[in-house]
């Protein structure tokens, strides 16, 4: 399982808008049409409006919006549920809107698996024959699939419930059924339309822990949507905000608590628990010298909160940040922690040491990076 | 001002011509092509009194034993079988034994057949809005149209005969499995297709794995309401030469004899019963999933 390591899936200038002559209107919105304007003047829905965003093969890629922001509609695209108006959804290289009827079937029992807000079992079927539902669509021989199946169902915790029917299971229940109905088809794209949505927060918290856990090992390409920042910000690797089919700002947990782009997403995050979601690596004060001062030491992801508790329980004024390789990083004192959880204003871009390893790529709308602009107008060119 | 008080119709003249040509149009037709219709329901009409024989032939024991076993397996109840029991042998005790086989199998037959044609049309009508709205029309008037009306062309191309009979009691009870397996399948849930798509089914594994077993208590109640339409004909299939329980019927009718059409009647009654509890015993059955709803 673990060789089948996720594929990335690049989305780019993709348009939805939902009526009979779509197509028409998409000029357009691209010449700055409102949402509301084309709603009015021609009764047509903007659904998604140039969405681009680049998923790395074997993360999880958040899109957070609330509901009506297009952020379902946008997952539905990944698998061909719903045909975009125009644009490409690449997976490995392939562009999943050209595909034909056959390529497509072939590409959704083989690369991708789904697990869905309202569960969606066949409420004839037990636990077993869901989770073998992949694997019979594919034509497997039934013993390879209640082998594969069993595995998985074990792996969720319903070892023991595989000859109940959904109806007798609760829903968080239901929603493991779901998850490893997904997983025993072991595509290397798992989509996720908000998944926990329905489910009591502990049980949430529960399902999200599994799913952690899970891709620990299972590497795959995850994309999960959620109308939940908490949510979003302990699942992502990568966070894509969408509003009104548009996507707002995307980048790390750490880049969207630390520079909200807009006064929208800087509403969010201020509910945002900040000491849970923020490593010491971000905020730390960077090493001027490779001199290492004496005292306790801890990792780059620690969070704040575990760090300010190492610090009240040693009693120690500063903690040394050192990086994966045990280098020394930086140094992080209680003041520092209790500055970061405590203001809500955007981070100073200075004070940004990315300790994560991975370069600050936050893109905010009003400053496109110039690279992906000269692509949108070669590409709007071919169009 | 006469156009105002009396409908200003058609001259007579003309009009006879009209309902003239259509006559005899219909008979040309009938002579030219009824044998080779009737020669096309042949299979039909030997298979029927096979059926018949079969039912009337099998000593009674073996016959009440074989219905009973029926109606335990459809529906697990000791009740269903036990009223089962005692409706037929309270038949046959009423010396209404023979007739009671004739329409059953008369019933079965035209069940199946229903079950046969009405399925497949109902799949092509739920896939399709424009097929639905091509059907639809054509089931209302089947079902209005008196049932009398449409025996005149049938009798003028079959003659007098079991055949006949059947197509009129088919075409009487065909809708509502049509448009109760439209209804079912048109009923899934759409997230749940939307998984099955979302999983690379294609069509025909959608139809086989989603659509019709979900679809399945709907279509029950349609073989549930075409057996009973079925049974509701067999006075009427009787006037055309159909064998059974309407031909005493129709006797009495015609003669007054209110004792012999009762008992009859109440025979028809008895089986429709069974045929009712059982099938919908068998209905439920099928729903077991659903029963125990978490909360």
């Amino acid at each position: 399982m673990a060789d089948r390591i996720g594929r990335g899936i690049e989305i780019k200038h993709l348009y939805k808008i939902f009526g009979e002559r779509a197509v028409e209107h998409v000029d357009s919105i691209k010449g700055g049409m409102s949402k509301t304007a084309l709603m009015e003047q021609h009764s047509h829905v903007l659904g998604l409006k140039d969405i681009n965003i680049s998923m790395p093969g074997g993360c999880i890629q958040v899109i957070m919006g609330l509901s009506g922001s297009g952020k379902s509609t946008l997952i539905r695209h990944i698998n061909r549920l719903i045909d975009p108006t125009v644009g490409e959804v690449l997976v490995n290289g392939v562009d999943v809107v050209k595909m034909n009827k056959a390529d497509l079937l072939r590409f959704r029992r083989h690369q991708t698996a789904m697990v869905f807000q309202k569960f969606a079992l066949l409420p004839h079927r037990t636990v077993l024959d869901n989770t073998v539902y992949g694997l019979e669509v594919q034509g497997l021989p039934r013993k390879r699939q209640v082998e594969n199946a069993m595995l998985w169902i074990e792996r969720v915790g319903l070892g023991g419930f595989q000859h109940r029917y959904p109806n007798q299971l609760s829903g968080g229940m239901q929603q493991r059924v779901g998850l490893a109905r997904a997983l025993t088809n072991d595509a290397p794209i798992l989509l996720m339309d908000e998944a926990f949505s329905a489910l009591d927060p502990l049980i949430r918290s529960d399902m999200q822990t599994v799913l952690l856990e899970l891709q620990k090992e299972i590497k795959k390409t995850i994309v999960f949507i959620t109308h939940d920042l908490d949510e979003a910000l302990r699942l992502g690797d990568r966070i894509a905000i969408l509003r009104d089919g548009e996507v707002i700002q995307q980048g790390t947990s750490h880049e969207i608590v630390l520079r909200p782009a807009d006064e929208y997403i800087a509403r969010f995050v201020k509910e945002v628990n900040r000491g849970r979601v923020l490593h010491v690596g971000a905020i730390m004060e960077a090493a001027t010298s490779k001199a290492e001062p004496p005292g306790l030491r801890t990792g780059l992801k620690t969070t704040l909160e575990e760090a300010a508790k190492m610090l009240v329980q040693s009693g120690e004024e500063s903690l040394s940040v050192v990086d994966d390789e045990g280098r020394f990083a930086g140094v992080i004192d209680i003041r520092g922690i209790a500055k970061a959880i405590a203001t809500s204003e955007p981070w100073p871009i200075d004070a940004n040491r990315s300790g994560a390893g991975r370069a600050p790529d936050s893109e905010q709308r009003p400053r496109r990076p110039a690279g992906l602009a000269a692509e949108a107008s070669t590409t709007r060119l071919a169009i | 001002m006469t156009w105002l008080t009396t409908f200003p119709q058609m001259n007579d003249a003309y009009l006879t011509a009209f309902k003239k040509a259509i006559d005899e149009g219909f008979r040309q037709f009938t002579r030219a092509y009824g044998d080779s219709i009737e020669a096309f329901f042949n299979p039909l009409q030997s298979f029927l009194i096979a059926s018949e024989r079969l039912m009337i032939n099998t000593p009674w024991p073996i016959v009440i034993a074989v219905i009973a076993l029926i109606a335990w397996v459809a529906s697990r109840s000791l009740r269903v079988v036990a009223g089962s029991v005692i409706i037929l042998l309270a038949i046959g005790y009423f010396g209404m034994w023979e007739d009671t086989m004739r329409t059953i199998s008369m019933i079965l037959v035209c069940t199946v057949l229903s079950v046969v044609i009405g399925i497949p049309i109902g799949i092509v009508m739920s896939r399709s809005a424009h097929v639905q709205n091509i059907v639809n029309p054509i089931l209302d008037v089947m079902q209005t149209m008196p049932s009398f009306v449409y025996l005149i062309p049938v009798v003028m191309l079959l003659g007098i005969g079991k055949v006949p009979g059947l197509i009129a009691v088919v075409i009487y009870a065909l809708p509502p499995m049509v448009r109760l397996t439209n209804l079912g399948i048109r009923l899934v849930d759409r997230d749940v297709l939307e998984a099955a798509d979302a999983f690379g089914s294609s069509n025909w594994q959608k139809l086989k794995n989603v659509q019709l077993p979900l679809a399945m208590p709907t279509i029950m109640a349609g073989i549930n309401q075409t057996i009973m339409m079925a049974l509701a004909m067999v006075v009427i299939a009787s006037m055309i030469g159909v064998q059974g329980l309407g031909q005493p019927v129709l006797k009495a009718i015609a003669n007054q004899y209110f004792t012999l059409g009762m008992f009859n009647g109440l025979a028809i009654v008895g089986i429709a019963i069974i045929f009712d509890r059982v099938s919908q015993a068998f209905g439920l059955r099928l729903q077991k999933h659903r029963e125990t709803v978490h909360g």
